[in-house]
């Protein structure tokens, strides 16, 4: 608590807070910049907006054509559906590295069952096997990380970083190394492929996982005990919250939500892609980081972490568009990842610094 | 609210070692509705001790805990809040990032009725007047309650957490150095505090080590002394030297003589 010792003696900072933005009409930069650090989602969604513009003034036909825009929202969903995990993860403090490797294993051991219920040409019934499998076997692994964080006080880095390990490994035992191709063609056609009033059914999946687990962040009790086991894990002990409970929860939801994004990766590419998903940890981190999620815990929005999830493809996408080597946006978005953690660190030392 | 005689809590020949350290000799200890009772001791006395045995955190190996004129058996701190008592942790425990009327109904959030009840959402504006209900009645002055605690002052923080004891309370609040952390004006502000939450006619059992602060506000002060209570003074009755020699060189004896 030297946070505390630091504020003795320092006038209310609330009431401060109440002046500065009373002010608007005197200061309304100070204001909108005061507004911005504490809701850094909207400072990402400006930069977001900005983005869009000038890609769509520098290339408007390719850039705005509906062809671009699906693909943006297509390469968006899945690892959307994973940051969704992951702000759960962030908001208690904690940190899951395992959601591409387990991703990669509940997407294995359900392309094994469904190949062995008739492969390409199973139906209905196999991809609904398959499906729970998937998740089934994917939130084993998140409980296997929430036991190892909460019972044994594994820190969350190290213990995901374990399951990150086991999870890939394991897949690579059971595929032999290969991808799986006997993937049910209906999943593909008539889950990959399929619209909802031109909008692909992937991203309405993506975006429905995101809108139920962003009103259970924000409005439910659950929600709220996140954030203040993420905050003060201690207090929350105090408060009476079943803390280890908890936490073993969020980490077999955000296992649950891998298995959800595996079998939607099921669909889009019709294979399992055991190489290719070492990375979708840190997007997904940097994404809710951008969208204002803290490194620290007790702080998080699906809406910001939607929108930081978003950036890095649109960039990438307009670099293409542009002749801009799609380079840069691995390079632009390390850069801005750094400034989202400058500012976030600026705003918790503000708070208690005043 | 309180038992026949007045007292919410009676602690009678409590006793605690930890391998061959005796922590609590013996400790008698009582607090009445609507008092402030002071804990005072130099470091080592017992005070933390006893008080991890009021608010359940210890079992005791000897001696009897009344509550209400019952004898209470204590085995954790969420037992204590079946009895009407809160406590307000010397770290206030306060989860930072959330606002205050999220902080005071951490674990009881109220939560909206309808056809939406099954949804379990939180009721943010039942929550919200019940907090400022509160805050009047107790004056604390929080004028921002959609910041989080994190942006308030420290003496606010510490009324969020008095505010947040207070509400729930039925019988007693306990209260450990709660103006250890603050400055002049902020804690004259926690100890005018803690005298109305006394006033709304519960017990309040502080811990302190400040002499002149527990003079000014505590009702009953019973000072601790090698895990054994060697003084208890009525208001008015001692002064800062009293104190002192009772917490330095105070014996059982005295005590009884």
């Amino acid at each position: 608590m030297t946070a505390i010792n630091k504020t003795v003696n320092k006038a209310s900072v609330g009431s401060a807070i109440t002046r500065v933005t009373g002010n608007a009409g005197k200061g309304g930069a100070w204001w909108l910049l005061r507004g911005l650090v504490r809701r850094p989602s909207l400072g990402m969604l400006v930069i977001l907006c900005l983005l869009i513009v000038v890609f769509s003034i520098m290339k408007p036909s390719a850039f705005l054509g509906s062809y671009n825009l699906r693909g943006i929202a297509l390469s968006a969903s899945v690892v959307g559906v994973l940051a969704v995990g992951q702000t759960f993860v962030l908001a208690t403090g904690g940190i899951d590295l395992s959601l591409g490797s387990v991703l990669v294993f509940g997407t294995v051991v359900s392309a094994k069952v469904m190949a062995g219920m008739g492969g390409v040409s199973a139906g209905w019934g196999a991809v609904l096997v398959g499906t729970v499998v998937c998740i089934v076997a994917s939130a084993a692994w998140g409980l296997v990380s929430g036991l190892l964080v909460a019972v044994l006080r594994v820190p969350p880095l190290i213990a995901t970083l374990g399951t990150l390990g086991m999870a890939l490994g394991a897949a690579q035992i059971i595929s032999a190394g290969l991808d799986i191709r006997a993937v049910p063609l209906v999943l593909s056609r008539d889950i990959g492929y399929e619209n909802v009033a031109g909008v692909p059914l992937l991203v309405v999946i993506a975006v429905v996982v995101a809108a139920v687990c962003g009103l259970v962040l924000w409005q439910t009790g659950f929600g709220v005990h996140t954030k203040a086991i993420g905050s003060n894990p201690e207090g929350a002990v105090r408060a009476g919250l079943s803390v280890r409970r908890h936490l073993i929860t969020i980490y077999v939801l955000s296992g649950a939500l891998a298995g959800i994004a595996g079998v939607m990766s099921l669909a889009e590419f019709s294979t399992t892609t055991i190489g290719g998903h070492t990375s979708d940890n840190l997007t997904t981190i940097a994404g809710a980081v951008l969208g204002g999620t803290s490194l620290f815990g007790g702080i998080a929005t699906m809406f910001g972490t939607m929108v930081g999830i978003l950036v890095p493809v649109t960039l990438a996408s307009g670099f293409v568009i542009v002749g801009v080597q799609p380079f840069w946006q691995t390079f632009a978005v390390g850069a801005v990842l750094v400034g989202a953690v400058y500012v976030d660190q600026l705003r918790r030392g503000s708070q208690n610094r005043l | 609210m309180g038992s026949v005689d007045g007292y919410v809590v009676k602690a009678r020949q409590i006793r605690k070692a930890f391998g061959h350290v005796e922590a609590l000799r013996g400790v008698d200890f009582e607090a009445e509705a609507g008092k402030v009772t002071a804990l005072i001791g130099d470091n080592g006395a017992g005070k933390s001790s006893l008080v991890k045995v009021l608010s359940g955190v210890y079992q005791p190996d000897g001696g009897e805990l009344m509550i209400e004129g019952r004898v209470a058996r204590l085995s954790s701190p969420r037992d204590l809040r079946r009895y009407g008592i809160e406590t307000v942790y010397q770290d206030l425990a306060l989860a930072t990032d959330l606002t205050p009327y999220e902080n005071i109904f951490m674990g009881r959030e109220v939560f909206r009725g309808g056809v939406l009840a099954p949804l379990r959402l939180v009721d943010r504006g039942a929550m919200r007047a019940k907090v400022e209900e509160t805050f009047a009645r107790l004056g604390v002055t929080i004028t921002d309650q959609l910041a989080p605690v994190a942006a308030l002052s420290g003496g606010q923080q510490q009324s969020v957490a008095i505010a947040r004891a207070a509400m729930w309370a039925t019988n007693m609040v306990i209260m450990d150095e709660p103006t250890a952390a603050l400055g002049v004006a902020q804690t004259q502000g926690v100890l005018d505090l803690i005298r109305r939450v006394a006033d709304h006619g519960i017990g309040v059992v502080l811990i302190s080590h400040n002499m002149p602060d527990v003079l000014s506000v505590a009702d009953s002060i019973q000072v601790l002394r090698l895990g054994q209570r060697v003084a208890s003074f009525s208001r008015g009755e001692c002064d800062v030297p009293d104190l002192v020699q009772a917490m330095t060189s105070g014996t059982l004896e005295e005590a009884k003589a």
